[in-house]
């Protein structure tokens, strides 16, 4: 079943943690939660692949955090309070991950955030649909 | 008889709790952030307040994808530091006050609010960061806290109105608890900050600003702003913002403004920070 469209799913580069993911990305989280006992570190350090077995994690979702790719994972129901458990785990600075994420280098990720951060400003929609609010219309 | 004397929010970025822990809170870069809440911690000491009733969320702590609640209020004796991947924060244990807590969720649930009674619970940097920046890093902390946790990180979080009024419900618990005790309330979380997807490091001043003028003089306005406008302006994490309506909505209508500081960033957040005292109560 196809994934039902929220009005959230508008804002760009934004995978929001609702319901339906976190029901589809139960496992992905757990898995993350677990490694937060060193036992559990050590096990999917020796051996990444027969760890995640323990979960159940799609093929898409196995796949997605053998290859550390974070985006898809939020996409297929990680929440990022949990994935960056395994950003830890992988001994990674949340920076990092945020860099990854954006697709930015790390410095330049910093740099951002240190002039200001992210603008809002031709981050609010992908359709146009909020260009009412960009004229500063209504606020707050 | 109780009552609630004043609220503050703060921003609870766990680079905060970092910096403290790993002792760079002299760097150039941290000490603008730090800086801002030196005047916080002399208003604390002089405000002396009996208990703190402190308004945070959990971030995959004591709280799972096994067990969601939307609002959680911690009635155990003491609440230990949670290990969030690097040993638990070097911070006091969170004394809590059971025999209040345990008459709040006996009060506020009858008022329609059903909240989750939580008997056993460690905390995290969500509470444990503000408590360091209102108090610094005492051996103990100056009073007892009732933690209150709520879901912002499963979609949707509470709508902002809907914790306003459980703010005028806190108050109502409170205002009926017979000893004399001078309450803080203490909102955490926010600003305007985005940590995940393509779209991280969002931070919008503009919005943050306007929600602290409303937040002091016209709160009411603020329990309109519908969660897609949050996540939309303030970035998918800047949600967390509706916990600090809680603690407006346990203040009185008219409140002091008696300071404000924002800065940006303290990594990935903008830090925002208000204290707000109740006319009456003081």
């Amino acid at each position: 079943m196809p994934r039902k469209q929220q009005d959230y799913d508008d804002i760009p580069g934004t995978f929001v943690f609702d319901a339906e993911r976190s029901r589809q990305g139960y496992g992905i989280n757990m898995f993350c939660m677990s490694l937060m006992k060193d036992e559990n570190r050590k096990a999917f350090r020796a051996n990444e692949a027969q760890y995640l077995k323990r979960f159940p994690l799609t093929a898409d979702q196995t796949r997605a955090i053998l290859e550390r790719d974070y985006n898809r994972m939020l996409e297929l129901g990680g929440n990022i309070y949990f994935t960056a458990k395994l950003g830890a785990t992988d001994g990674h600075s949340f920076q990092h991950l945020a860099a990854l994420m954006t697709g930015m280098t790390q410095e330049d990720y910093a740099a951002m955030m240190l002039a200001g951060g992210r603008p809002v400003e031709g981050n609010r929609s992908k359709s146009g649909k909020d260009k009412r609010r960009k004229s500063g219309a209504k606020r707050g | 008889m109780a009552r609630i004397v004043a609220g503050a929010a703060t921003s609870h970025v766990p680079a905060i709790g970092a910096a403290i822990d790993n002792k760079k809170t002299e760097q150039p870069y941290w000490k603008r952030v730090f800086s801002g809440f030196e005047k916080s911690k002399q208003w604390m000491a002089a405000a002396r307040p009996d208990v703190i009733i402190a308004i945070y969320n959990d971030h995959a702590s004591a709280f799972s994808v096994e067990l969601v609640p939307t609002f959680a209020l911690g009635c155990a004796t003491e609440f230990p530091p949670a290990d969030e991947g690097w040993g638990p924060r070097p911070v006091p244990v969170v004394k809590g006050h059971p025999e209040l807590a345990a008459h709040i969720a006996q009060s506020v649930i009858l008022d329609e609010f059903d909240l989750t009674v939580v008997n056993k619970m460690e905390v995290d940097h969500g509470l444990t960061v503000p408590l360091n920046l209102l108090c610094g890093s005492p051996a103990q902390w100056p009073c007892p806290v009732i933690p209150l946790a709520v879901n912002v990180v499963l979609y949707p979080p509470p709508t902002g109105h809907r914790c306003f009024m459980l703010g005028r419900a806190l108050r109502k618990a409170i205002r009926s608890w017979p000893q004399d005790l001078r309450v803080l309330v203490l909102g955490t979380g926010g600003m305007s900050h985005q940590i995940s997807g393509p779209r991280a490091g969002l931070i919008n001043s503009k919005f943050d600003k306007a929600f602290l003028d409303k937040l002091s003089r016209d709160p009411k306005k603020l329990t309109r702003i519908p969660h897609l406008e949050y996540m939309r302006e303030a970035g998918a994490e800047g949600i967390e913002l509706v916990m600090w309506l809680i603690m407006r909505g346990a203040l009185d209508d008219k409140v002091d403004e008696v300071y404000r500081f924002y800065t940006v960033p303290a990594s990935n957040t903008a830090v925002g920070h208000i204290i707000l005292e109740n006319r009456r109560g003081k």
